[in-house]
């Protein structure tokens, strides 16, 4: 679009701004909340508007820090994330393989099932009545598997296998491979971007999940970081830090540089792994886009 | 001899169990994914029937005694009922006027960048908070509105010498959800147009400057056609999900002061069922709206075929 009219490149600066603006729309939430867990007292209440502070304390973070509360939901999420991604993974391109494979019979009522189910739901209290006559309540197990599959996920990874030339799996399997050894040597290794990517999904889901275990874990030693954040910030219930573990002359930050503090750390794991998600996602969502 | 038989193809129909025997590696690798499906899906379909049920735990699914549409009647009459459905209907339809068509109008403005590595830092950063998770945005949301020197009230006492408390207000839930739904995700909701919209030809374009065509007009007749089909399919989807909205959203945003306005039917059925244990109450509301939800869909996709787009199925 060559356009060189005035109004033309009026539209133009006007866009480039418009979409300026939008970006640091976006980011500045973050970069506020940043600024305000170094903030000190004086300068939360005195000259609340800020984005950078004068004096930069790292009290708010010492105290959070002072109690292993924090430390051991973060862990328990990183347990969750590990173990559902893996799951996850295993059991969608396991079932995405078979699904892939023409020859299989019964392949369709399979795939007719899984579509139906994307539709289709029993719902919260049917699944959660299913869960606990698993006996699964109060277990990372309950987080973990109901959601082990996503419907969507498996028939994006199902049509990407359909695309691998089936010449190379059938001269593996007359070297005497079986189904499964075709599947790990020569399909997944071919795969490795798109495994990739639904890992990132799936880690990214786990990491963020609240949902499953507020109502699957009762027992508040288990609560991963989401309903630990929630309990905190959002409820004020609960207490992160403890004045008795810090020396003497320690003052106390101020209540919002806390939460703000602990909002950074329930932040910063994401925003670690965005440079990795950021190179994949993009493929993924192709994949989803112009074949599914 | 087995191999030997296989090399010569449709000679004779291989009867089912040479079949299951022939691909029993690809079944074992199937199974792991059914039993899923039929532990986590299906018998939760099945279960669903408590909703036509006095559901007592000690009695069990099987021994709890029937009772009809009774669930249902009481629901219908519940003055509870109403104020539901306007609810979760009032924000469904602020968000297919304000947050449906939003990455779509962000998604043409990108597509007229030209300068490649503004558009990708642009991209970068409003994909950002989808990544984020409901609990932290519902938290960061909290800290700019909180009376207690958030950083809204700190400028609105500046500016108009009063705060607004946003969020124990009725009146501004519902934009204050909308506006939060619309900041975690119409940077990452433009992606898959802007797919769409890398697959037209420039030529197309060329072809229109030359017939003296304006950018307005090349809009019109070039791009907009070029993302229909997937404004529709999404259209149709968002439809089926019109009665479901943001559960994770709503039951961190909800408190006692904004509850008359929040409470939608995913909070009402955590709530009464989860929290207060009625269990078969609580699933005829949600079956209700699943039914709701496939009626729409269906209706929706019927309707996207009669105007001549392709629909969903």
């Amino acid at each position: 679009m060559n356009n060189n009219t005035l109004s033309g490149k009026i539209f133009d600066a006007a866009n480039y701004l418009f979409l300026g603006l939008m970006a640091l729309v976006t980011i500045f939430p973050f970069l506020y909340i940043i600024a305000g867990s170094f903030a000190t007292d004086s300068e939360l209440t005195a000259r609340p508007f800020f984005i950078i502070p004068k004096t930069f304390s790292l009290n708010a973070y010492r105290y959070i820090f002072s109690t292993d509360t924090l430390f051991h939901s973060v862990f328990v999420s990183v347990i969750i994330t590990g173990l559902g991604t893996a799951i996850d993974l295993a059991f969608t391109f396991t079932m995405a393989y078979a699904l892939s494979r023409k020859q299989l019979a019964g392949r369709n009522a399979v795939l007719n099932l899984v579509i139906f189910s994307m539709l289709f739901s029993g719902g919260l209290i049917p699944t959660y009545l299913v869960v606990k006559s698993l006996g699964l309540l109060d277990s990372y197990w309950a987080v973990v598997l109901p959601g082990a599959i996503s419907g969507f996920n498996l028939i994006l990874v199902k049509t990407f296998f359909q695309e691998i030339p089936f010449e190379l799996q059938e001269s593996a399997k007359i070297d005497g491979c079986t189904d499964i050894g075709v599947l790990w040597r020569i399909v997944l290794p071919l795969s490795k971007p798109v495994i990739a990517t639904f890992a990132l999904f799936y880690a990214v889901g786990h990491w963020n999940d609240f949902f499953g275990p507020l109502i699957y874990l009762n027992d508040s030693s288990m609560w991963p970081l989401q309903v630990v954040l929630r309990q905190i910030i959002l409820l004020s219930q609960g207490t992160i830090g403890d004045p008795n573990n810090m020396d003497p002359n320690f003052v106390q930050p101020p209540d919002q540089a806390i939460k703000m503090a602990i909002i950074i750390v329930g932040t910063v794991p994401i925003l670690l792994v965005y440079p990795f998600l950021q190179k994949h996602f993009a493929k993924g969502m192709m994949i989803g886009a112009l074949k599914g | 001899m087995e191999k030997a038989i296989d090399t010569v193809p449709q000679l004779r129909k291989i009867s089912f169990a040479d079949r299951l025997k022939r691909d029993k590696w690809l079944y074992a690798l199937l199974l792991p994914g059914l039993i899923y499906f039929i532990v986590f899906k299906y018998l939760p379909m099945w279960g669903v029937l408590i909703a036509f049920k006095n559901y007592q735990p000690f009695l069990g699914f099987f021994k709890s005694e029937w009772v009809g549409l009774d669930n249902f009647k009481t629901f219908l009459q519940n003055p509870d009922f109403f104020r539901l459905l306007r609810n979760t209907t009032i924000l469904a339809v602020y968000d297919l006027v304000f947050y449906f068509p939003a990455p779509i109008v962000l998604a043409l403005l990108l597509n007229e960048i030209r300068i490649s590595a503004y558009k990708r830092v642009v991209q970068t950063l409003i994909y950002v908070p989808h990544f984020i998770s409901m609990v932290i945005v519902a938290s960061i949301t909290y800290m700019l509105l909180t009376t207690e020197n958030g950083l809204v009230n700190v400028l609105l006492n500046k500016w108009i010498g009063h705060n607004i408390d946003f969020l124990s207000s009725e009146a501004w839930f519902r934009p204050m959800i909308i506006l939060q739904s619309m900041w975690k995700e119409i940077g990452w909701g433009t992606i898959i147009f802007l797919a769409a919209l890398a697959g037209v030809e420039h030529e197309q374009y060329e072809a229109a400057t030359v017939d003296g065509a304006g950018r307005l007009r090349q809009l019109w007749h070039i791009t907009l056609p070029a993302i229909r089909s997937t404004i529709i399919v999404l259209l149709i989807l968002r439809m089926g999900n019109f009665l479901d909205r943001g559960f994770e959203q709503i039951l961190l945003m909800m408190n006692a002061l904004n509850r008359s306005v929040a409470d939608v039917f995913d909070t009402y059925v955590y709530t009464i069922g989860i929290t207060q244990g009625a269990f078969s109450y609580s699933t005829a509301v949600g079956l209700f709206k699943s039914l709701v939800g496939i009626v729409l869909i269906f209706t929706s996709n019927y309707l996207a075929k009669r105007a001549g787009h392709s629909g969903l199925f």
